[in-house]
C-alpha cells in the first residue's frame, strides 16, 4: 500500500506563516460547509460514519466522542487540541505544527461548531515553546480574517509533564492542579475541563477533520482496511538511514515504513508506539500497520543488530517510572519495581523467579493502573519476554 | 517579602497556579517560597498544594537554576545516536555533572525525556531553544552562546 498525503498534504505547499496560502488551496472551505450548510448533529454523523479513530494511541472512535459532547448538557462546552506528545519517539506533531498549523485551526473550529463549544484550547507541550509564536501568528490571522464566528481559541503551555497527554491529567493541568489521572465515569465528553463537556482531540485527528468534510466520510473510508481508516502519520528514528515524518496508508506492512522508507538495515526490532508501545521482533516485520495490529501513536523506533534488549526494556521502564504521575499505586510501585528487577538483568544477575515476578507484575499492573500509562506499561516487558527470552535466560545468575 | 514582588491572584483564579508559578519561574530562575506562600494566601488554599503542583512539573524548580538550562535528551532515540557522548561534552566543558549548576550561575546541566527531536538526534533544549544533530565538537560553541 502506498503513502498518501492526507493529513501532510499542506506541508510544504503552504507557507505557514500566511493564511493566503493556506486559502489557495481550498483552506477553511470546509468550515464554510458546515457553517453554511450542515447542523451539528451532520457534521459528528459525517464524522462517525468516515470511521476516524484518535491518533493518539488510544484509537476511539471520534465521531462517537464527538457525538457525546454534542448531546451532553452544558453551558460551556470546550474543545482541546491536544499537542502534548511526549511519547518517546513522536515527532509528527511537531511537524505539523511547523507546516501547517491553519489545518488544525480549521479542524478546531468545525470541532467547536460540531459539539457547540464556544472555546478551545491547543495545549502545546512545554518542549515546543519555540512553537508558540509560530502557533499564536497563525490565530491571529484566522481572526483578521473574520473566520472565528465567536470562537475563543487559546494556546495553554505545558509545564514538562509526559502524563499530560493522558486526556484527564491534562485537564487537570490546564485547570492549574498536579496532572494527574482522573477516575472514569465521568468521561470528559460528559464532564471534563472544569465539570463541563469537552472533547480532546490529537493534532493528527483534527488534521483529518477538515479533508473528510469536503471529500465526505464515503471518501475516507475507502481509505485504509474495515477498522482503520484514513492514513496515520509516522515518526521514524532510531537505527535508520533516513529518520523522519511519513504518511501511510493504514494496513500498510511495518516493513514498506521501516526497510523502505526510512532505509533500515540489519533490523533486530522495532518499537511502535513508544514507551508504552509494543516491542516486534524482525520476523513479524510484515505486521500491518493499523489499529487492530500495532499503531500506538505512529512512534516507530528501529533497533539493530548491535541492540540489547534488556537495555532498551530497562530504558524504556526508566522513562515510564519517572513519569508516572504516582496517583495510583500499581503504577507508581510497579514501575519502580520493574526497574529494579531489570537492573538485576542488566548485571547478569537475573533469576527464573524474577522473570516470573515481571510477568505476574504486568499482569496486576495491566488490570488495575487508572489510566493507560499503567496499564499499558508493561507491553516492553511482556513483549520481550516473549520474542526474546533468551536474552533473560542469559542473564540469569550462574 | 524578601524583596520578591508577589504576583497577585484571586481566588477565584485557582485555574492560574501553573500559570503563575511559570511566571515566576520565569522571573527568578525557580519558585521561591516566598512566592509559593503569597499564591497560597491569594488564592486561599493550603500552601502544601502550591508546593504539591510547583514539585510535580519538569520545567518548574523549587530551588535555584543557573541562568541558562540545558536539557539533554537522554531518551532511546538520542541515546541510540550516542547521546552519552554529548553529556560528556558537557560535563567536560563546564565541570559539573547532570542535576548540577556552575559556580558563577551561568548554567544547570539536565538530563530530560523525549523532547520529540528524534529525528534530528542527539538533540537538546537550552532554556526554550532547540539544538539539533549535535556532535561533541558542536557543544563548545553551542554552549558559548550563552551568557
Amino acid at each position: 500500500m502506498p503513502q498518501q498525503r492526507v493529513v501532510l498534504k499542506n506541508c510544504d505547499v503552504i507557507d505557514p506563516k500566511r493564511i493566503d496560502s493556506y486559502l489557495e488551496k481550498d483552506g477553511f472551505k470546509a468550515l464554510a460547509k458546515v457553517r453554511h450548510e450542515m447542523a451539528p448533529e451532520q457534521v459528528t454523523g459525517e464524522i462517525k460514519a468516515s470511521g476516524l479513530r484518535g491518533r493518539g494511541g488510544a484509537g476511539f472512535p471520534c465521531g462517537i466522542k464527538w457525538e457525546g459532547a454534542r448531546t451532553a448538557p452544558g453551558e460551556n462546552k470546550y474543545v482541546i487540541g491536544n499537542a502534548d506528545e511526549g511519547e518517546v519517539g513522536t515527532f509528527k506533531d511537531r511537524y505539523i505544527l511547523e507546516k501547517d498549523p491553519f489545518t488544525l485551526i480549521e479542524g478546531m473550529l468545525i470541532a467547536g461548531y460540531a459539539i457547540g463549544a464556544g472555546q478551545g484550547y491547543i495545549y502545546l507541550r512545554a518542549e515546543y515553546h519555540y512553537l508558540l509564536d509560530h502557533l499564536q501568528n497563525a490565530i491571529e490571522q484566522v481572526k483578521q480574517k473574520g473566520l472565528m464566528d465567536g470562537f475563543g481559541l487559546e494556546i495553554r503551555e505545558g509545564t514538562g509533564a509526559y502524563i499530560c497527554g493522558e486526556e484527564s491529567a491534562l485537564m487537570d493541568s490546564i485547570e492549574g492542579k498536579r496532572s494527574e489521572a482522573r477516575y472514569r465515569p465521568p468521561f470528559p465528553t460528559t464532564s471534563g475541563l472544569w465539570g463541563q463537556p469537552t472533547i480532546i482531540n490529537n493534532v493528527e485527528t483534527l488534521m483529518n477533520i477538515p479533508p473528510i468534510i469536503l471529500n465526505g466520510a464515503g471518501w475516507f473510508s475507502q481509505i485504509g482496511t474495515e477498522r482503520s481508516k484514513g492514513t496515520k502519520v509516522f515518526s521514524v528514528s532510531g537505527d535508520v538511514e533516513r529518520p523522519g515524518v511519513y504518511e501511510m496508508v493504514l494496513g500498510s506492512p511495518l516493513r514498506e515504513l521501516v526497510e523502505g522508507l526510512a532505509m533500515a538495515k540489519n533490523v533486530r526490532l522495532v518499537q511502535i508506539g513508544g514507551a508504552t508501545g509494543r516491542l516486534l521482533p524482525y520476523a513479524q516485520m510484515d505486521t500491518p500497520l493499523a489499529f487492530e495490529a500495532v499503531l500506538g501513536a505512529g512512534a516507530v523506533t528501529v533497533y539493530n543488530q548491535s541492540r540489547d534488549v534488556i537495555d532498551i526494556v530497562r530504558r524504556t521502564m526508566e522513562f515510564l517510572a519517572e513519569e508516572s504521575c504516582g496517583k495510583c499505586t500499581p503504577c507508581r510501585q510497579g514501575t519502580e519495581v520493574m526497574v529494579e528487577i531489570l537492573d538485576k538483568f542488566q548485571k547478569g544477575e537475573g533469576s527464573r523467579k524474577e522473570m516470573q515476578n515481571l510477568e505476574d507484575l504486568s499482569s496486576a499492573m495491566m488490570l488495575s493502573s487508572l489510566c493507560g500509562l499503567g496499564q499499558a506499561a508493561p507491553n516492553a516487558v511482556m513483549d520481550s519476554l516473549q520474542h526474546f527470552r533468551d536474552d533473560y535466560e542469559k542473564r540469569v545468575a550462574k | 517579602m524578601a524583596g520578591k514582588e508577589v504576583i497577585i491572584t484571586r481566588p477565584e483564579d485557582r485555574s492560574d497556579l501553573v500559570v503563575r508559578l511559570k511566571e515566576a519561574q520565569r522571573r527568578y530562575g525557580y519558585v521561591p517560597e516566598e512566592v509559593m506562600a503569597a499564591l497560597a494566601e491569594s488564592l486561599t488554599i493550603p500552601i502544601h498544594e502550591v508546593y504539591g503542583v510547583a514539585s510535580f512539573y519538569s520545567f518548574l524548580s523549587t530551588r535555584p537554576l543557573g541562568r541558562n538550562v540545558i536539557r539533554v535528551c537522554k531518551s532511546l532515540p538520542c541515546y541510540l545516536k550516542s547521546a552519552e557522548m554529548i553529556m560528556q561534552a558537557v560535563e567536560k566543558e563546564l565541570g559539573i555533572g547532570p542535576g548540577e549548576t556552575t559556580p558563577d550561575g551561568r548554567f544547570t546541566f539536565e538530563l530530560t525525556n523525549c523532547i520529540g527531536l528524534c529525528d534530528h538526534a542527539p538533540a537538546m533544549l537550552i532554556n526554550q531553544d532547540p539544538h539539533v544533530d549535535l556532535t561533541p565538537k558542536k557543544i563548545k560553541q553551542v554552549l558559548g552562546a550563552y551568557k
